[in-house]
């Protein structure tokens, strides 16, 4: 499959550009209803995805990572108040509906954590993976069911013929992972979307399964948004990764320097509070106080500012904008002055 | 202060622990290491008395429970002698009771003090997990996943047990919450001499606070020893695979070269 | 898992009266209390209420319109209507209120032991219900009638029987789930013995369900026993009951009398739904305070 293949019923595009962005999220505020109010979830959330790039989407609890994905799938829960634009090849995505809105989700697919609460339970895997490429693509029943099987191969699965015949429920979770990992892909997208999912899997499923979307990623030139909570596998498997906390984007840097260096000390602080595989440590370095959601941290001023250990008064002052950085930006006023000296190996 | 000797549990026809050995000595503290279907889980209730062994022996505290309870103040003696923490911040607490309710119901279990000591102690134990005031009148749904599990560890010290199992008990929680909580359960072991068995999949988590693990595969221990040499110089072929399959900058995830045969 | 929707409330207190959730029912949910209080307050002090004698009969008054100090009239015996409504109310709340306490309690015995011991014990109990559920309350209680004569209390305890499977089965469900989450694990491990951890944890975390079954089986019981006494089984006359009245009366419907067969069902419907609603919603809200 070469990276300019024709998609049948896809939105027009002017051909495939490379490295143009194929994902444009800007200035994406989100705001949900939270006990009787509308609260912030997201604020001011702007990046970009490039063709056959995998972003990495890093936070904890409340920053916002899930809902992120979910906007731009045009998931989000009942009474969500969306504010800025998210551009898919160029055509705005909060717009669609119907047809144009199916055939967006044929190109951009979604993979979650738990795939059981994802799939009917009382239809077989065959009916399920099916069912885009027969409803939305006019696939015939037959040729629709030879491409899950080969596209089951691609994950793994060899006998694909009785895994279609199979219930959810036969199949164990890593399984089921990779079924839904061949699910999605079987409308050829061109981005895939995928929240924690191997945060639920065994670590040796997990590296399977990184590894399986590693090559299929490079076989299909499919882009990737890659959410989890694990910094260490996120700069591993990712081109690029982006932290969140508190709903903003706090750090985006290219993955390989995420670690060593990274530019926010939200990010230093994350990787130093995980212990070490090498080593026990007297203590951890614990950050104090707990993970905020949008609507929970303190207004006009640094989301981080309370739990940061180089805060000074100026990061009250008002909200940080990102500054460019070394190819990275972030969102501290001290970013430049602190460069160097937030690395993990570089003490406090 | 724990010995287990050829723990064995069978679920009709699936082995799900076979021949499982280990000892805990004083203050000490064991990690048994594994994923999905190891059997850590089972071996972990079987000591605390959730499940009743097909065969093999459990002494905790010089008493043997291989075989379940008679009493109702036998129950109670193995209440304190063994007590555990589990993963789920979620389910592990009454929903209807306050925090110094619940502590207060263990107390009055297992000893008979008049009220104000009893106060005294849950005041002692909320201070010990980092809980304050406004916390300790809370209920359930009035606290994070991290403070839950701090509820939930202050509920299991409050038998005053010489053991403590941590089954997963981190798991579910933030990296920045997870590390205040591995802080604690260190402060902890300082403070109390409990000994520990932690249950994990997590090699970091075990390397923080394990001094010696055991890696179950299948039902059974394929390797044994100080944490340190366990992961850093694995001897047996799961746990070397366990071990390289751990993200770290420059991993470079390997498809098995052979699929590991999963259910049906 | 979207802690982002679902902020930590900071002030969690404790005991939410019953009051603040009798409130959150709404105005639908409070005038249906109000109508029960009053119903309640009938049932307890109505022969205290009651103008007249409800057993004193005139026959030269029969159907008489409402006049002179009698508000509803007379029926179809010269009897004061309103006198008999409010005696009346005595055994038409009394006696479905003895049906729900008894099968409540036998369903919850059942559920709560079913739940706890699970295996063999658990297979023996559901059994035992799905042959209970064979036996429709009506007719067991024409068959308590026939074996122990006609009266209030064999009805009464027939329907309770015919109940408790019900009950059971709603509840085996809860107290399976409660059964399975890690507090009553760790509970055990504790070494609090059984019978404590069901009295003091499973039943006061299924009381939401309990008091919903329990309103909504009230109006199935209700409507049953008076059509029980409207039989002839329950309750005799010349006692007043609703559903005895309604019997009673019925004649004077075609005769062009009506009120007398229709103000003692209209009392029925009342109470029935008011107890159907509240249940529900109080159910609602529990369940909302849960979460």
């Amino acid at each position: 499959m070469s990276a300019s293949r024709p998609v049948a019923g896809a939105a027009t595009t002017a051909g495939h550009r490379p490295n143009a962005a194929l994902l444009q999220v800007e200035r994406l505020t989100v705001r949900l209803p939270v006990e009787g109010a509308q609260r912030e979830v997201l604020r001011d959330v702007s990046f970009d995805i490039r063709g056959g790039e995998a972003l990495g989407l890093v936070g904890e609890s409340g920053s916002g990572k899930s809902m992120t994905a979910r906007a731009i799938d045009r998931l989000l829960p009942a009474g969500a108040e969306v504010d800025g634009s998210i551009r898919f090849d160029g055509g705005e995505v909060g717009s669609l509906t119907g047809g144009d809105l199916r055939r967006y989700r044929g190109l951009v697919a979604m993979i979650f954590q738990d795939p059981r609460a994802h799939v009917n339970p009382v239809r077989r895997i065959g009916d399920f993976m099916t069912e885009a490429l027969r409803t939305n693509l006019d696939v015939p029943r037959s040729t629709a069911e030879r491409r899950a099987v080969h596209m089951l191969a691609q994950v793994g699965i060899e006998d694909g013929e009785r895994r279609l015949r199979q219930y959810p429920h036969e199949l164990s979770g890593g399984l089921l992972q990779r079924v839904m990992i061949a699910a999605a892909l079987l409308t050829e997208p061109r981005l895939l979307l995928a929240d924690e999912p191997t945060t639920a899997l065994d670590v040796t499923t997990q590296a399977e399964v990184m590894a399986i979307l590693h090559d299929l990623r490079r076989e299909f030139d499919l882009a990737m948004l890659f959410i989890t909570h694990d910094l260490e596998l996120a700069a591993a498997v990712c081109d690029r990764t982006v932290v969140m906390y508190a709903g903003q984007i706090v750090e985006m840097r290219s993955a390989a320097r995420l670690h060593d260096d990274p530019l926010h000390p939200y990010t230093a602080a994350l990787a130093a509070a995980r212990p070490d595989i090498g080593q026990s440590a007297r203590r951890l370095r614990a950050i104090p106080g707990r993970p905020l959601s949008a609507f929970e941290a303190p207004q006009g001023e640094c989301a981080f500012a309370p739990r940061c250990p180089h805060a000074v008064d100026e990061c009250r002052t008002g909200v940080p904008e990102l500054v460019d950085l070394d190819g990275g930006r972030s969102r501290c006023v001290r970013a430049g002055e602190l460069r160097g000296r937030l690395g993990v190996a570089a003490g406090d | 202060m724990l010995a287990v000797a050829g723990l064995r549990k069978e679920f009709g026809e699936l082995v799900a622990v076979d021949d499982v050995s280990f000892a805990l000595p004083e203050a000490g503290s064991l990690a048994i290491v594994g994923e999905s279907g190891s059997g850590k889980t089972t071996v972990a209730k079987m000591i605390v008395g959730l499940e009743r062994p097909t065969k093999g022996t459990i002494v905790a505290c010089g008493n043997d429970r291989s075989k379940p309870a008679r009493s109702a103040s036998d129950r109670r003696r193995r209440g304190r002698e063994v007590q555990i923490v589990f993963q789920d911040p979620y389910t592990s607490l009454d929903p209807r009771q306050t925090v110094e309710a619940t502590l207060d119901e263990i107390l009055r279990l297992h000893h008979g003090w008049p009220k104000e000591r009893r106060r005294e102690r849950v005041r002692e134990l909320t201070d010990l997990v980092g809980l304050d005031a406004r916390q300790s009148r809370a209920l359930p749904r009035g606290l994070s996943g991290g403070q839950r599990q701090r509820v939930a560890i202050a509920r299991a010290l409050a038998a005053e047990p010489r053991i403590l199992i941590l089954d997963e008990s981190v798991a579910a929680l933030d990296v920045s919450i997870q590390a205040q909580v591995l802080n604690l359960l260190a402060d902890i072991r300082d403070e109390t001499s409990v000994s520990f068995v932690l249950i994990s999949h997590d090699l970091a988590v075990v390397r923080q606070l394990a001094e010696e693990t055991i890696v179950m595969w299948r039902g059974r221990v394929v390797e044994r020893g100080a944490t340190g040499r366990v992961l850093d110089d694995p001897q047996d072929d799961y746990t070397k695979q366990l071990r390289a399959s751990v993200p770290r900058p420059g991993w470079k995830p390997q498809r098995r070269s052979v699929v590991a045969t999963e259910e049906a | 898992m979207s802690t982002t929707a679902a902020a930590v409330s900071a002030d969690a207190t404790p005991r939410r009266g019953a009051f603040s959730l009798l409130k959150a029912t709404g105005p639908v949910g409070i005038g249906a209390a109000v109508v029960i209080a009053l119903a309640t307050l009938v049932a307890i002090f109505g022969p205290l209420l009651a103008p007249y004698d409800p057993t004193l009969s005139d026959l030269s008054l029969s159907w008489v319109a409402p006049t002179g100090g009698h508000l509803l009239g007379f029926d179809g015996q010269g009897r004061d209507l309103l006198s008999r409504l409010l005696v009346g109310a005595r055994t038409s709340i009394l006696g479905p209120l003895a049906v729900v306490i008894l099968c409540m309690l036998a369903g919850t015995v059942l559920a709560v032991t079913a739940a706890w011991r699970r295996g063999a014990v658990d297979a023996a109990i559901s059994s035992g219900l799905d042959i209970m559920f064979a036996f429709p309350g009506i007719l067991l209680a024409v068959l308590a009638a026939s074996v122990f004569g006609a009266g209030l209390l064999a009805a009464a305890v027939a329907l309770a029987i015919a109940y408790t499977p019900y009950v059971a089965r709603v509840l085996r469900g809860a107290a399976l789930k409660e059964r399975s989450q890690q507090y009553v694990a760790a509970l055990e491990v504790q070494g609090v013995s059984a019978r404590a951890i069901c009295m003091q944890h499973l039943v006061p975390n299924m009381l939401p369900l309990i008091v919903a079954q329990s309103t909504i089986l009230f109006g199935y019981a209700m409507v049953d026993l008076a059509a029980i006494s409207f039989l002839g089984l329950g309750v005799q006359p010349p006692n007043p009951d609703w559903g005895v009245m309604i019997s009673e009366n019925q004649a004077g419907i075609v005769q062009g009398y009506p009120l007398s067969a229709l103000l003692p069902g209209l009392c029925i419907v009342l109470v029935v739904v008011a107890f159907n609603v509240l249940g529900e919603r109080l159910f609602e809200q529990a369940q909302k305070a849960r979460q």
